[in-house]
């Protein structure tokens, strides 16, 4: 069970989680060319080791989240909120 | 063998006898024993037969590596097959029965398998049954599959209860800050160093009984009461009967509770077994280790044991095990064992390997009468199915010659100790080769687990007794406790080496020897392993079997790998490591499910008016998750004639159908207008305060992703339904898009499926309806709530309401919406003025059936490969502004005019009927992939024919006057039909309009 | 190299097993070879052997860089079926199931491809015209298929939960009979030691660590046995295709890797005869029985991406439920083992087979979870495109541009996310 600390709820298992994706695709706008949405669609970095990815916490507070995790070892290295605006008011909070 | 309970010693109550039977016959134990204690004290030998050759077994050691006694217990519905009777505590009644023998285990005729045994190595299976023999003609699985029957019968162990199982389990969850594994020597002084360090101290042992090698010891057990006294003093939350059988991520373990497995007669509320979610901070194994066999002669007898298993038969059991007894050893750990079953009358002749006998070892066995030999060990068990001699080795050079017959009835064997590092190696530690110990010691691991004890080499007891406190001090001043480090001090692993000893032979002599005896493993079997290149472990392991039955590996594994070394050439630490996998023990299937089994398997939904509906003589169906009424069918009617009654009523009158489970999101905020914009491919930016419109979401790649209405409540405030199926997808999506997208818009959404009941009003008299069940009347007039207008109104039983004038039937038709918990007050409020009009309830079949005639799509069409245009609504795609999927629904095959496009089917012969989820093909080619398929099929009351949509390449236009034929090939003939518009019904959509 | 028969089993039997020598050698590689596959899986090593077999070509080398068989072949449940509709894959997955069904024999190696029948059930009506679609389409396009009503199913498996209060009441069965499962072990070792008859030095423990480029070509692999040359390359990594795809300098692929849990009870007498397919209420279970009595599950991925290779506690729980529900009888049987793999997952769920940015590089990879299954056609298919440099029709549109040019080969219609293509 991996335990994800939420900056709005406490350590929880994932279970209470649904796992989003690569958090580190910038989507492109939507009128942008074919090829960015292609690229940010379809294509991955499929990283091995620590990567950004995003988790939405569907079972508790349903903040999407932004996970550094390291995908060899599950290890966790940093959670904050998905939200920009968010996360700059919990990191003033804090 | 001649085992016999003694009259006293050992821990169990020899004043409360328990009857049991075995295989039929009824005997008696004691309170404290364990049916293996129990079996052996009725000096009962073969309790089992192995895998392959069917040869007898009997008890092989004391615990879960138990690859000898595995028996069934219990009967009918409760009957629990592939129990170790060393593992299962005795209880008063308890029947147990051995299995894979056929008429019994004492004679069993599948044994006459051991007499083939030459041709059945490892690995035989992959050389023939193949085809006709003896050359294995043929071709094709037919020969193949002929064998598998006979094979399949003959392999497998117990026999699984073919009845439900009666009995319930439960999930449990707990936190800690250390959880310590295995209340031995070790555990406890762990659990009792952090405790004292004022941590949450959970301490799990597998047994009945802590204590671990304490209860093993000859002695009267004061310094483990002192130890539990202390335990409890200081908090320790000790759980016996409990398996912690694997270690996940994030230091949670797996704990499965053996709540009732010893019970006589368990109470009805108490669950079977409890399995335990544990999340602790530290971990700390201190879960032991396990003696080794050594491979020799016939090592399988009924008869022969460890060492170890014998003292704990004797010292916690009170049962002596054998009155002639033949140790071998190349160990110190035996000595103790020798002295303490010599103290209890048996003659005991001890075999050390080792040559040279050092006097401090020597001297514990002053006093005792146990005879010693060194530099001998066991050669070769005879007996067919118990001991009756014992051919000896004698060392000889680096190797060994054959020795003398000792006449003896019982052989221990202790060929060293390997700790007990599964857990470790769950977490992903390579346990790492330790050739002073011949072992393998748990690997490094950056994770908080923490060793101790035997688990980690160390085998004395003061020593287990310190590394457990180190080790509970280690995990204390992880959590910023500051507790003094404790250090190991001197030697850990043994006071005389170990010499190293996995397999005794004599040249020229045939040995049957197991390296796995519940999988028939031979040493044999790993050499021809080895010839045949299957050299790594794996490939050893998988080739034959090796460590793959119910113990795991814990009897053989080892010795399988110091053998492949020797065939290589290679030393042990080369040949490579060992990876265990959860569980360490094998755990029920009924307790990993918990209360979530039967009818609470996925939790059902309901809507708030599930009762309503029901006692209204609705038949349910299942969509999705949810329970929704199907058809409502008077008496005497069946599925058909009430849809068909229920389709009629609507077209002609008015009918009431339960919406509720339609997904229900508020979109709020000053940029809501903006959000739903871009999520929508049709304007939204436009739609005014009061009305309500139809709109299609697309996923990233542009294919349709949902469709549903999106009400304008007010400027900043928007009520959006989306598709039952798709409405927690539709919900995270929005959140995604919101939080990760596009944080600069202030939107809020919050889905409130919950919280609105819906009931939907359909046909020409729908207004009628309205008008008798609102407050004010005016408000659902035409002017008031035209076709896509939305009012907020007030029930006459005053219960606020939103109507929203859309139709999913083609009639005229509203939805309204109530708080869910009025939900059956509206329901009877708008029946009883339905009901008045002619009106009928309906249900999700005849909803199917007007949403068909008028080609409505819904999620069974668009299944994540449809385009927009695919689902012939094209029109809906703006070209004047961007919106998600846009982008990617442009790529070129996407926008093929040829692709299969949204149509209607009617059959050719109109009396025909036909089946969706079938293949429209030409009908001078009926084969291949088709041209199209049919999704939604009904009988169609206004048309007086069954009538079907579907989609076909090109779409209608593309087939008029041709001959298409549905293909059913899996149900049905084929049927002949038109292809047809898709809007069937009333074309021109005039009839919604009222 | 004896030839495997009852034959040969019995004479070994009485002179005590001498004839049996080494499977396939234990080759060490040469400085050079014209086709050099990386990954000794069951697609490597059926694509080397096909390579040798059907194409007659030589000097061919597969390297693992662990034990064959130790990613996925050994790693899976073992299922072997095609009943897959859309187009290409339709016909990839019935030409591997042909495949299959001569492999014993193909391979003189029992790989026990036992066709047990494969058994989807269905709970409504709605379910049954959507598994109809698929099977009607196995049945036009020449393989066999079978929906089986209630009564059919309750005589074929009589002991499943066909209480009306089920949570999710059974109503049919979609059925393939000539599915079934295999040993998935004895494939690896029956394709090494028939590529190995045919020449193919297959190589362990040779882990390539850099792939050394000139001019748009790969001209060498860096090893952990040292740098060996190759004219063409293939890449045949499930689990490890990004990585090696990096190495070549080539960037992103359209894959994720995700970890997929398979386990194993204790060993039972004969309880279930088919592999019987679970899927209702947004489940996804599948179960069989092993030929030594095991019963074997497997479920849904654990949907975060991840390269480790162990199981964890939620899909247990899982995919136990799963199998109570529909076999209620198992409360008492004891799961002896979980294990995970790491699949390839791919944005439609779809495979590659395919060329590459560079002239001699190929592709084999995308398996989600059909690997096993797809492992001789994957070989058959790879071995005929690396030979003749131009994908087979069947393969055509299963390329790295497909997305590009929007061509659809969803089976589930789920989107490009790779973790919702189970």
């Amino acid at each position: 069970m991996i335990r994800i600390p939420c900056p709005y709820c406490g350590e929880r298992d994932h279970s209470e989680f649904t796992y989003g994706g690569d958090g580190s695709i910038t989507y492109p706008a939507l009128d942008a060319p074919m090829a960015d949405w292609l690229e940010a669609v379809f294509e991955r970095e499929n990283v091995r080791g620590l990567q950004l990815e995003t988790w939405h916490h569907v079972m508790g507070c349903r903040m999407w989240l932004l996970v550094e995790r390291d995908t060899m070892t599950h290890e966790i290295h940093s959670v904050r909120a998905a939200h920009t605006g968010l996360a700059a008011v919990l990191e003033e909070k804090s | 063998m001649t085992a016999r309970r003694l009259d006293k010693g050992g821990r169990i109550d020899r004043s409360h006898s328990l009857k049991f039977s075995w295989d039929g016959r009824k005997i008696r134990g004691h309170a404290g024993d364990t049916l293996a204690s129990a079996l052996l004290a009725n000096n009962e030998q073969i309790l089992g037969r192995s895998f392959k050759y069917h040869r007898p077994r009997g008890i092989m050691s004391a615990g879960v590596e138990e690859s000898g006694a595995i028996v069934t217990v219990g009967e009918g519905a409760r009957r629990d097959a592939n129990v170790k009777a060393t593992t299962q505590e005795l209880f008063d009644g308890l029947v147990a029965t051995g299995q894979n023998a056929w008429p019994n285990v004492r004679h069993d005729a599948g044994a006459v398998s051991n007499l083939f045994s030459r041709f059945l190595v490892a690995g035989f299976y992959y050389k023939t049954f193949m085809g006709l023999p003896p050359f294995e003609w043929g071709e094709g699985t037919g020969w193949w599959m002929r064998y598998e029957k006979i094979i399949r019968r003959a392999a497998g162990m117990g026999t699984a209860s073919r009845e439900p199982d009666p009995d319930n389990y439960e999930h449990a969850h707990a936190f800690c800050d250390v959880l310590v594994v295995g209340a031995g020597p070790a555990g406890l002084n762990a659990a009792l160093t952090a405790a004292r360090a004022g941590l949450d101290v959970v301490l799990v042992e597998q047994d009945f009984e802590a204590g671990g090698d304490y209860l093993n010891q000859a002695s009267d057990g004061s310094r483990l009461s002192e130890l539990l006294s202390d335990l409890e003093t200081a908090g320790v939350r000790l759980m016996t009967r409990t398996t912690a059988f694997g270690l996940y991520d994030h230091g949670t373990a797996g704990l499965l509770e053996r709540v009732t497995n010893h019970l006589a007669n368990p109470s009805q509320h108490m669950p079977r077994q409890r399995f335990w979610t544990l999340r602790a901070k530290q971990t700390i194994l201190a879960t032991g280790a396990l003696e080794r066999h050594v491979v020799f002669g016939n090592n399988d007898r009924p008869g022969v044991m460890t060492a170890a298993a014998a003292r704990t038969y004797l010292n916690r059991f009170g049962v002596l095990p054998g009155e002639k007894i033949v140790i071998s050893t190349n160990n110190d750990s035996a000595y103790i064992v020798a002295v303490d079953l010599a103290g209890s009358g048996a003659a005991v002749h001890l075999l050390d390997a080792r040559s040279d006998i050092h006097a401090d070892l020597a001297a514990t066995l002053k006093g005792s009468d146990v005879h010693l030999t060194s530099g001998a060990a066991a050669l070769n068990v005879r007996g067919n199915k118990g001991v009756s001699g014992l051919e000896t080795a004698l060392s000889s050079g680096m190797g060994w010659r054959q020795g003398g017959i000792e006449d003896c009835d019982l052989v221990l064997v202790s060929g060293g100790w390997s700790p007990v590092v599964n857990l470790a190696s769950h977490r992903g530690a390579k346990p790492v080769w330790d050739g002073n110990n011949c072992c393998f010691l748990p690997g490094q691991t950056s994770e908080p687990v923490h060793m101790a004890g035997a688990a980690a080499g160390i085998w004395q007891t003061t020593a287990c007794e310190v590394s457990g406190k180190a080790a509970g001090a280690a995990a204390a001043n992880a959590l910023g406790k500051s507790v003094a480090t404790i250090s190991m001090s001197g030697s850990a692993g043994w006071a005389h080496p170990i010499s190293a000893l996995y397999e005794v032979t004599v040249p020229g002599k045939k040995l049957k020897s197991f390296v796995d005896p519940q999988h028939d493993v031979t040493a044999d079997d790993v050499r021809l392993a080895h010839r045949e290149g299957m050299v790594s472990v794996e490939h050893l392991k998988r080739y034959t079997t090796l460590g793959m039955a119910t113990d795991q590996g814990k009897m053989g594994n080892v010795i399988g790998m110091a053998l492949m070394a020797d065939a290589l050439g290679k030393d042990i630490s080369e040949v490579g490591t060992t990876t265990f996998r959860p569980p360490y023990t094998p755990v029920s299937l009924g307790a990993l499910t918990g209360r979530n089994s039967g009818e609470h398997f996925r939790a059902l939904r309901r809507t708030p008016m599930d009762r309503w509906n029901r006692d209204h003589e609705a038949t349910m169906t299942d969509a999705g998750l949810w329970h929704r009424p199907w058809y409502f069918a008077r008496p005497g009617e069946t599925i058909k004639e009430a849809y068909i009654r229920e389709t009629t009523t609507v077209r002609n009158s008015v009918g009431l159908c339960d919406v509720t489970s339609l997904g229900k999101i508020a979109v709020q905020g000053p940029d809501a207008t903006e959000f739903l914009n871009r999520i929508y491919t049709n304007p939204f930016a436009k739609l005014a305060i009061g009305k309500a419109r139809y709109g299609i979401m697309l996923r990233d790649d542009g294919m349709v992703m949902d469709d549903g209405t999106t009400w304008r409540l007010s400027e900043t405030n928007y009520f959006m339904t989306t598709t039952t199926a798709h409405a927690a997808k539709v919900m995270v999506w929005l959140e995604e898009l919101l939080h990760l997208r596009w944080p600069d818009l202030k939107v809020h959404v919050t889905s409130v499926s919950e919280q609105w009941a819906g009931c939907a009003v359909a046909g020409p008299k729908s207004r009628d309806v309205l008008a008798a069940c609102v407050e004010d009347a005016d408000l659902v007039s035409n002017d008031s709530l035209p076709f896509m207008g939305v009012v907020e109104a007030r029930l006459k039983n005053g219960v606020p309401c939103r109507i929203a004038r859309i139709s999913f039937s083609g009639e005229m038709a509203s939805e309204v919406y109530v708080p869910s918990d009025y939900a059956p007050a509206m329901m009877d409020l708008l029946w009883k003025a339905a009901e008045v009009l002619d009106g009928c309830l309906y249900g999700m079949e005849a909803l199917g059936a007007l949403r068909i005639e008028k080609g409505h799509v819904t999620g069974v069409e668009l299944d994540g490969r449809v385009t927009i245009e695919d689902a012939g609504l094209g029109k809906m795609a703006s070209n004047k502004k961007d919106y998600i999927g846009n982008v990617l629904r442009q790529r070129p095959d996407m926008m093929r005019e040829d692709r299969a496009r949204l149509v209607g089917i009617f059959p050719k012969d109109r009396s025909q009927t036909f089946n969706a989820g079938t293949i429209l093909c030409k009908s001078d080619e009926v084969s291949g992939h088709g041209e199209g398929w049919i999704t939604g099929v009904t009988y169609s009351p206004t048309f007086g024919h069954w009538i079907g949509i579907g989609f076909i390449n090109g779409g209608h236009n593309a087939w008029q006057d041709k001959s298409v034929t549905v293909a059913d090939p899996v149900r049905r003939e084929n049927v002949d039909v038109e292809i047809v518009s898709p809007h069937m019904y009333d074309p021109d959509g005039g009839r919604h309009l009222g | 190299m004896t030839r495997f028969s009852a034959w040969s089993v019995f004479r070994n039997g009485l002179t005590g097993q001498k004839d049996w020598d080494r499977q396939w050698r234990d080759a060490q590689p040469e400085k050079q070879y014209d086709i050099v596959i990386v990954g000794g899986g069951i697609h490597g090593l059926a694509t080397a052997y096909y390579l040798a077999k059907n194409h007659g070509l030589k000097n061919i080398a597969v390297l693992e860089k662990g034990w064959i068989g130790g990613g996925n072949a050994g790693r899976n449940t073992t299922i072997v079926r095609s009943n897959y509709f859309r187009p290409g894959n339709r016909e990839f997955y019935e030409h591997s199931l042909k495949l299959w069904e001569n492999l014993s024999h193909d391979l003189n190696y029992n790989v026990m491809f036992s066709q047990r029948g494969h058994v989807s059930l269905l709970h409504s009506p709605g379910a049954v015209d959507a598994a109809a679609r698929g099977y009607n389409t196995l049945r036009l396009t020449g393989s066999d298929a079978e929906i089986w009503q209630l009564d059919q199913l309750k005589q074929e498996i009589p002991h499943l939960n066909y209480s009306a209060n089920a949570r999710f009441p059974i109503l049919a069965a979609a059925v393939q009979r000539r599915a079934g499962t295999a040993r998935h072990d004895a494939v690896v070792w029956g394709y090494a030691r028939a590529a190995d008859s045919h020449g193919v030095d297959i190589i362990q423990n040779c882990e390539v660590s850099a792939v050394l480029l000139d001019q748009g070509q790969i001209t060498a692999l860096e090893t952990s046995r040292g740098r060996i040359k190759a004219g063409k390359v293939g890449f045949s990594v499930a689990g490890n295709t990004s990585r090696l795809w990096d190495m070549a300098g080539l960037g992103t692929l359209p894959i994720e890797s995700h970890k997929l849990q398979a386990f194993v009870t204790e060993p039972l007498k004969p309880i279930l005869d088919h592999v019987v397919v679970f899927g209702v209420g947004g489940t996804h279970f599948y179960m069989s029985q092993s030929d030594k009595g095991g019963l074997v599950f497997g479920g849904d991925l654990d949907w975060y991406k991840s390269y480790a290779q162990r199981g964890n506690l939620p899909i247990a729980q899982d995919v136990a439920e799963c199998a109570i529900s529909i076999l209620p009888c198992l409360g008492r049987v004891r799961l002896l083992r979980h294990w995970s793999g790491v699949c390839d997952m791919s944005m439609d769920g779809a495979h590659f087979i395919c060329k590459t940015p560079l002239d001699n590089l190929y592709l084999n990879a995308g398996w989600n979870y059909g690997g096993f299954k797809a492992g001789p056609g994957a070989g058959w298919y790879f071995a005929d495109l690396i030979a003749n440099d131009r994908p087979h029709d069947v393969v055509a549109d299963h390329d790295l541009k497909r997305f590009e040019r929007g061509v659809n080969l969803d089976e589930r219609g789920a989107g490009p996310d790779p973790k919702l293509h189970g």
